[in-house]
């Protein structure tokens, strides 16, 4: 299995994030709890499916072998992938999508607002603009956690299930991690060490308003992104979007 | 036509000499060309009939985008996954235009959702089949956006002003439906392996004939059409756009390199139009009854989505109130 | 009965123009109904401002009134710069 440089590995990280949850968006179609959701359901997955083409792209252009973004996205098996667990989970009710995308989008404004300043200029480029997408993906989902959270008896109750259900998968948003390290030491990207408590803020904040309860730190246990080590959804739903790619490899779309 | 056949109410036409004053009014506000406002005096039956139409109208938008839905998690490349995101998400738009201009006339969109649920109003006959191949995302935008747009053209020029207004919205929006339709089976015609090809007809062949019949009954057969006409609420008859959409389409089936499943079908010169064989009118009686290959299936799908969604909007409401409260307490 | 309030929409496209009516949404609060306008109004860069006020809220000239309101303007046509006539010599004004 290849594994790349530390910074092409970074690359994949967040371009693998961006498309599976696009890809778990997407299977929203036609089925949102309002025809106004569907709109912004929809709107958030084009903003990430956009992210995630501009980090493969970059990441394409340092493998530097013929890779291009959609090889990227459709040619590699789950072992490959370097998403977050939290994103590849299943859809489940509008509770635990509205979950996922909050703790997602919380993850993703505090590491893109500190890789705006990034030396790497490209991505500090790819940072910019997508902060100006997640600020708002980040407002939205934290005013749908404190509407379910503070809402009805029932809306409350499906809140506190999804976050126990998806909350083990968020011990890859606090982690700290040797290869980021090497990357901010070699001044790639700024350090992300205060990543973890900056997430977990958020979270608080949010949660004290919904009249939801934070739970204890998730502690990591064999599943890792980093080296592949999914969950066995991520498989299915490979299986699903790299179809075609997949069925005609020769083919031209 | 996504509203394809619309009940008036009426049987025979008023002249202007048979109407009432305000009625008469009315009727010489919509022959000078001047739009009816919400607010405006109308004839109850122009208001039903018209509620009935845009809801349609707005019910296939919604139901639209299933077909595409079901390829939309299975998009080849970047860049379709992308279009064809942005499209059906359009189409979620087109689908709220039209029920907000219906919510002018008085009526309510929950309750006409209710009726589309519980089997009582309609949606095209185009969205009972079913999308079997990726070249379906491309003959749907090409074939059905397009038959949607020669129907839609003409009513931006409807005689009821918010409707007009909506329309105009969504064709400035369709054109890039159908041209990306068009491009994806135009990229597998030309740059596609043999299967890509292949996949390109078998579409076309499923979806030629319910394309034409998106347009409705034939005029002979469509005794609401007089009416509709005369309130400007429809502008050609069902006949004339089926041509104009064959006419326009064949050209652009032969630049493609593919056929269509009509044996019949064929320039005349002296019409100067193409001669076209006819349309099983039986089928598609049978899907607008509900008997289609896809009609449970949608509109189960369309029902558990508000269904399931119901906790979801509860809870918005809820949390307003609080809110709301909070807020006057302060 | 709508589950969800009624709120019309006003957008403003370019700096310096008046928002204009486009049409409505439904929403719990105005904070969301802002916001489902922007994903459904603005999707093709169309706005740079949204207004959304409660469709209840809104007071309407009735289609009766308009005589009694509108007509006594329609004679006031000095009010119009084309009621001057200048002549050419005096340039564009
Ligand atoms: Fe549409
Ligand atoms: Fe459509
Ligand atoms: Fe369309």
């Amino acid at each position: 299995m290849t594994k790349y440089d530390e910074l092409t590995e970074f690359l994949l990280r967040l371009g693998d994030s961006a498309l599976i949850h696009a890809q778990r968006l997407c299977e929203w179609t036609g089925r949102a709890p309002a025809l106004e959701e569907e709109m912004g359901m929809m709107n958030v997955g084009l903003d990430l499916v956009g992210q995630a083409r501009n980090w493969y792209e970059y990441a394409a252009e340092r493998i530097n072998d013929g890779t291009d973004a959609d090889t990227l996205a459709f040619r590699r098996d789950e072992r490959a992938f370097r998403n977050l667990l939290l994103v590849e989970q299943p859809n489940g009710d509008f509770a635990v999508t509205m979950t996922k995308q909050f703790f997602y989008d919380a993850w993703q404004f505090h590491l893109l607002t500190m890789l705006k300043d990034a030396g790497d200029e490209r991505i500090a480029a790819i940072a910019t603009k997508s902060l100006k997408e997640v600020t708002y993906h980040l407002r939205r989902s934290s005013q749908w956690v404190e509407r379910l959270g503070d809402g009805t008896e029932e809306s409350h109750q499906r809140m506190e299930k999804a976050i126990d259900t998806v909350w083990r998968f968020t011990f890859e948003l606090v982690e700290k991690s040797d290869a980021e390290l090497v990357l901010s030491e070699s001044g790639n990207i700024p350090a992300l060490s205060e990543l973890p408590e900056q997430w977990l803020a958020t979270v608080n904040n949010v949660f004290a308003k919904a009249t939801l309860t934070v739970p204890d730190e998730p502690s990591a246990f064999y599943l890792s992104a980093r080296t592949g080590m999914h969950s066995e959804h991520l498989g299915m739903l490979l299986a699903e979007m790299q179809f075609l790619q997949r069925a005609y490899p020769d083919a031209s779309w | 036509m996504y509203a394809q056949q619309v009940e008036t109410g009426t049987k025979a036409i008023k002249s202007l000499a048979e109407m009432g004053p305000e009625e008469r009014a009315f009727q010489e506000k919509i022959d000078a060309e001047i739009k009816i406002e919400a607010k405006n005096w109308m004839p109850d039956n122009y208001r039903k009939t018209l509620i009935r139409q845009i809801s349609q109208h707005a019910h296939s938008e919604i139901v639209g985008m299933l077909p595409e839905g079901n390829w939309v998690t299975r998009a080849p490349t970047l860049k379709r996954k992308l279009q064809l995101m942005a499209k059906i998400q359009d189409e979620a738009g087109h689908g709220l235009y039209l029920y907000s201009a219906m919510e002018t006339l008085g009526a309510d969109r929950d309750e006409e959702i209710e009726k589309l649920h519980s089997g009582r109003a309609k949606y095209s006959s185009i969205f009972n089949y079913p999308t079997l191949n990726w070249a379906d995302m491309g003959a749907v935008g090409w074939l059905v956006d397009g038959a949607a747009i020669v129907n839609q053209v003409p009513l931006q020029r409807t005689s009821y002003g918010p409707y007009s207004r909506a329309m105009i919205r969504v064709c400035k929006e369709e054109s890039f439906h159908q041209r990306q339709g068009y491009e994806i089976l135009l990229h597998m015609m030309r740059h596609g392996i043999q299967a890509q090809k292949d996949m390109v007809q078998d579409a076309i062949n499923r979806l030629w004939w319910p394309s034409l019949m998106m347009f409705g009954p034939s005029d002979a057969e469509s005794p609401n059409s007089a009416q509709s006409m005369a309130w400007k609420i429809k502008r050609h008859t069902n006949d004339e756009l089926r041509q104009r959409f064959i006419d326009q389409t064949i050209p652009q089936l032969e630049l493609l390199g593919c056929s269509v499943p009509d044996p019949d079908l064929k320039w005349n010169e002296e019409r100067g139009h193409y001669d076209f064989g006819e349309i099983q009118w039986k089928e598609f009686y049978e899907v607008l009854k509900g008997n289609g290959p896809c009609n449970r299936e949608r509109l189960e799908t369309r029902r558990n989505a508000i269904q399931d969604g119901a906790w979801v909007r509860e809870a918005a409401v809820a949390h307003a109130n609080k809110k709301q409260k909070q807020q006057a307490a302060a | 009965m709508s589950e969800w309030t009624l709120f019309e929409v006003f957008i403003r496209s370019k700096h310096g123009l008046n928002h204009k009516h486009v049409g409505s949404v439904h929403a719990v609060d105005a904070e969301m109904a802002i916001e489902n306008a922007r994903d459904l109004y603005t999707r093709r860069n169309e706005g740079v401002s949204i207004w959304a006020v409660p469709s209840a809220s809104i007071t309407a000239t009735a289609s009766d009134e308009k005589e009694p309101l509108f007509d006594p303007s329609e004679d006031k046509v000095y009010r119009h710069a084309s009621f001057y006539e200048l002549p050419d010599e005096v340039g564009h004004m």
